[in-house]
C-alpha cells in the first residue's frame, strides 16, 4: 500500500516531468556504458572503425530509450492504479496528460544534453566551418534538436496510449519511427535532407498524436476560429 | 493549536550560519491530525513539515508517534505540492551558484585551503594524493562531532548567551563580509569601476536588511531569498577552498553520516541508552519547560514564542508545547555532528583574525538548529491550512556544492551540471516520497548526494565521451 502510495506521487503531473527526464538521463547511461565498454573492448581507434562503432552506440541508444520510455509508462500505470486505491474519489492525472509531460519531459532532456553543449561554445570566439565543415552547424543543431523535442512529445503521447490501448503495433512504429530519425542523421553533412526528412516526420507524427489524443478535425476548426466552448471564456460566461 | 498561523510563517525566523554540513532530515507532520489534536503540535504541525538534521528524528518520532492516524490522502497531495514548493529554492541557489561558478573566477581559483584541511592534494602520486583527502576529510568530520559535542555542553550548562551571540555573529559575518568579497570579485569580473562609499551603503543595507529578516520579522519571501543568497555564499565558499577530492569525499561521508546519525539516534534514544545525551538534552529541554530555549531554537516557533509571550493563555501553551518540541528536535540535532568545518569554510587569516578578537567561537550545532528552523521559514507558506516543508540550510548548501564542483571542474562542462541538477531534484522527490511514507524525520542528504555522486562521475567519464562524439558528428539519438 505505501509502495502505492510512494508511485501514486509520480503520478501526480507535476513530478512526472522530472521524473521522466530522470531516466532518459539513466537510459543515456546505460547506453554510453555499453558504447563505452564496446570501444574499449574492441581498442584500436582507426577513423572507420570508431564510427561504426558509434552508429553502433546511437541504434542502441534508441533501443534502450524506447525501453525506459515503457518502463516509464509501467511505472506511471502502477502509480495511477495505486492512488485509485488509495482515493478513489479524486480525480488522477489523466494518462493522456502524463503521455504529454512524460513525453516533454524525454524531449527536453534530450534536446538539452545535445545541444547545450553547443550553445555554450558558439558564445566563444571562433568561426564555422573553418576547416571546410560546414558553416551551418548552428543552425542544424538547432533546429535538429527542436525537431527532435517536439518528436518525442508526439511519440510519447502515441506511445502511451498504444499501451493503454494495447495496440502493440503502435509501439513497434514509434521505434522504427525514433531509429529512422536518428538514422538519417548519421547521414550527415548533408544537412538539409536529413532535417527534412525529419520535419515532416515530425508533422505526420503530431497529426497522428493529435488524433490519438481525442482531437479532430471539426475540434480543430472550433478551436482556431475561437469558438470552442469547452476552452475558451465562453464557459465562464454561461456558468 | 493546530498549523502556525499566517502571521507566524510570516515572522519565520531565519538564521543562517556557517555550519552547512547540518543534514537535513524530513520531518512530516500530520495536518488533519493538528486541526484536532494540541498534541500533534509537538510535531511541529504548523505551516511546515520541516526537513531538519537527523537529530529531531529521535524526539520527533516519539513525539509523532503519539497521533498515528495521519490521512495518507492529505500526506500524498502535500507531498507532490511540497516536492514542487522545494524545487524552486533548490533551483534558484544552484542556478545563483552556477552563474557564480562560470562567470567569477575568483571562486575557481585556488588560493589555498581551509585550515580544517590542512594537507594538500598537489602530491606527487596518486596514492599521496587519496591519503590526504581522507585525512583531510576525516579531520573535517571529527571537527564536527566536537562542535556538536560543545553545543550541546553549551545548551546543558546554559550559556544560552554564548550560542544566541555566536549565531548572531555568524550570520553577519556572513551578510557583510562574504558579501563584501562577492560584491568586489564580481565588480573586478565585469570590470566595474566602484568607490568605496556607494560599495559601503550597498553593503550596509544588504547586510542589514539581512540581519532583520533573518532574525527579526520580515516579509517571508524576502527571508527565503536572504537564506538562498547565504546558502550560494556558503557553497561558493567551500567550492573555492575545499581541494578537489577532499570535497567529493566529503560530500560522500556526509550523506553517510547522516544516515547513521538518523537511525543511531533513533536506536539510542528508543533502546539502548536511555540515559544518552541526546535524551538528557531533550528531557533537559523539557523540565526548564523552554521558556529559555528561543536562545537556542532559531525556529519560526521561537519567533512566534516571543510575539505571543504577551497573550492568551491558551497560545502560551501552545507555545510553549511547541518550543518544547522545538526544543527537541533542536537538541537531537545538535547532536548530529554532520556539520562540516564549522569555521564555515571561512579562510584562514579571517578565522585567526576572528580568534583574536572574540575568542574561538564555533558554529556547530546552534547554526544547525538555526539553519533548521530556517529552512523552515523558507518554505512555510502563509496559508494556514496549507503546510510547508522544511529543507536544512545544510542540504542547501551541500547540493549547491556538487552542482558548482560539477559545473568547475567537469570535462563535460555543462551535461554534467546539468545531470547532476535533475538528480538532485529526483533525489529530493524520492526524499519527500519517503517522508510522506514514513512520517517523521528523514535526511535529505543521502539519496540526492548519492544520485548526484554517480551521475557526476558517470556523465563525466562515460556520458561525455559519447555525446561529445555525436555532437561532433552531428549524430543524434
Amino acid at each position: 500500500m505505501t509502495l502505492c502510495a510512494v508511485k501514486s506521487q509520480l503520478a501526480s503531473g507535476e513530478t512526472a516531468r522530472p521524473g521522466q527526464a530522470f531516466f532518459w538521463l539513466v537510459s543515456l547511461l546505460f547506453s554510453s556504458l555499453i558504447w563505452f565498454t564496446t570501444a574499449t573492448l574492441i581498442g584500436n581507434k582507426d577513423e572507420p572503425r570508431e564510427k561504426y562503432l558509434l552508429i553502433f552506440g546511437v541504434l542502441i541508444s534508441v533501443l534502450i530509450q524506447e525501453m525506459f520510455r515503457f518502463a516509464y509508462y509501467k511505472l506511471l500505470k502502477k502509480a495511477s492504479e495505486g492512488l485509485k486505491i488509495i482515493n478513489p474519489y479524486e480525480k488522477a492525472p489523466s494518462m493522456r496528460l502524463l503521455a504529454y509531460v512524460s513525453g516533454l519531459g524525454f524531449g527536453i532532456m534530450s534536446g538539452v544534453f545535445s545541444f547545450v553543449n553547443t550553445l555554450s561554445d558558439s558564445l566563444g570566439p571562433g568561426t564555422v566551418g573553418i576547416h571546410g565543415d560546414p558553416p551551418q552547424f548552428f543552425l542544424n543543431s538547432a533546429f535538429m534538436t527542436l525537431v527532435i523535442t517536439l518528436l518525442h512529445v508526439f511519440w510519447g503521447i502515441v506511445f502511451f496510449d498504444g499501451c493503454e490501448k494495447k495496440k502493440w503495433y503502435t509501439l513497434l512504429v514509434v521505434l522504427l519511427s525514433h531509429l529512422l530519425v536518428s538514422a538519417l542523421t548519421l547521414i550527415s553533412p548533408h544537412y538539409g535532407l536529413n532535417l527534412v526528412l525529419a520535419y515532416v516526420i515530425m508533422v505526420l507524427m503530431g497529426v497522428w498524436a493529435f488524433f490519438v489524443s481525442g482531437g479532430s478535425c471539426r475540434s480543430l476548426k472550433l478551436c482556431l476560429l475561437c469558438q470552442d466552448k469547452d476552452f475558451l471564456l465562453f464557459n465562464q460566461r454561461a456558468r | 493549536m493546530t498549523e502556525l498561523p499566517a502571521p507566524l510563517s510570516y515572522f519565520q525566523n531565519a538564521q543562517m550560519s556557517e555550519d552547512n554540513h547540518l543534514s537535513s532530515t524530513v520531518r512530516s507532520q500530520n495536518d488533519s491530525r493538528e486541526r484536532h489534536d494540541h498534541g500533534s503540535e509537538r510535531r511541529r504541525h504548523g505551516n511546515t513539515e520541516s526537513v531538519s538534521n537527523g537529530r529531531a528524528p529521535s524526539s520527533s518520532q516519539q513525539v509523532v508517534e503519539q497521533e498515528e492516524e495521519e490521512d495518507e490522502e492529505l500526506t500524498l497531495k502535500y507531498g507532490a505540492k511540497h516536492v514542487i514548493m522545494l524545487f524552486v529554492p533548490v533551483t534558484l541557489c544552484m542556478v545563483v551558484v552556477v552563474a557564480t561558478i562560470k562567470s567569477v573566477s575568483f571562486y575557481t581559483r585556488k588560493d589555498g585551503q581551509l585550515i580544517y584541511t590542512p594537507f594538500t592534494e598537489d602530491t606527487e602520486t596518486l596514492g599521496q594524493r587519496a591519503l590526504h583527502s581522507i585525512l583531510n576529510a576525516v579531520i573535517m568530520i571529527s571537527v564536527i562531532v566536537i562542535m556538536t559535542i560543545f553545543l550541546v555542553v553549551l545548551y546543558k550548562y546554559r550559556c544560552y548567551k554564548v550560542i544566541h551571540a555566536w549565531l548572531i555573529l555568524s550570520s553577519l559575518l556572513l551578510l557583510f563580509f562574504f558579501s563584501f568579497i562577492y560584491l568586489g570579485e564580481v565588480f573586478k569580473t565585469y570590470n566595474v569601476a566602484m568607490d568605496y562609499i556607494s560599495v559601503a551603503l550597498l553593503i550596509w543595507n544588504f547586510g542589514v536588511v539581512g540581519m532583520i529578516a533573518i532574525h527579526w520579522k520580515g516579509p517571508l519571501r524576502l527571508q527565503q531569498a536572504y537564506l538562498i543568497m547565504i546558502s550560494a555564499l556558503m557553497a561558493l565558499v567551500f567550492i573555492k577552498y575545499l581541494p578537489e577530492w577532499t570535497a567529493w569525499l566529503i560530500l560522500a561521508v556526509i550523506s553517510v553520516y547522516d544516515v547513521i546519525s538518523i537511525f543511531l539516534l533513533l536506536d539510542l534514544v528508543a533502546v539502548l541508552c536511555p540515559k544518552g545525551p541526546l535524551r538528557m538534552l531533550v528531557e533537559t529541554a523539557q523540565e526548564r519547560n523552554e521558556t529559555l530555549f528561543p536562545a537556542l531554537i532559531y525556529s519560526s516557533t521561537m519567533v512566534w514564542l516571543v510575539n505571543m509571550a504577551e497573550g492568551d493563555p491558551e497560545a502560551q501553551r501552545k507555545v510553549s508545547k511547541n518550543s518544547n518540541y522545538n526544543a527537541q528536535s533542536t537538541e537531537s540535532e545538535s547532536q548530529d555532528p554532520v556539520t562540516e568545518s564549522d569555521d564555515g569554510g571561512f579562510s584562514e587569516e579571517w578565522e585567526a583574525q576572528r580568534d583574536s578578537r572574540l575568542g574561538p567561537h564555533h558554529s556547530t550545532a546552534e547554526s544547525r538548529s538555526a539553519v533548521q528552523d530556517l529552512s523552515s521559514s523558507i518554505l512555510a507558506s502563509e496559508d494556514p491550512e496549507e503546510r510547508g516543508v522544511k529543507l536544512g540550510l545544510g542540504d542547501f548548501i551541500f547540493y549547491s556544492v556538487l552542482v558548482g564542483k560539477a559545473s568547475a571542474t567537469a570535462s563535460g562542462d555543462w551535461n554534467t551540471t546539468i545531470a547532476c541538477f535533475v538528480a538532485i531534484l529526483i533525489g529530493l522527490c524520492l526524499t519527500l516520497l519517503l517522508l510522506a511514507i514514513f512520517k517523521k524525520a528523514l535526511p535529505a542528504l543521502p539519496v540526492s548526494i548519492t544520485f548526484g555522486l554517480i551521475f557526476y562521475f558517470a556523465t563525466d567519464y562515460l556520458v561525455q565521451p559519447f555525446m561529445d562524439q555525436l555532437a561532433f558528428h552531428q549524430f543524434y539519438i
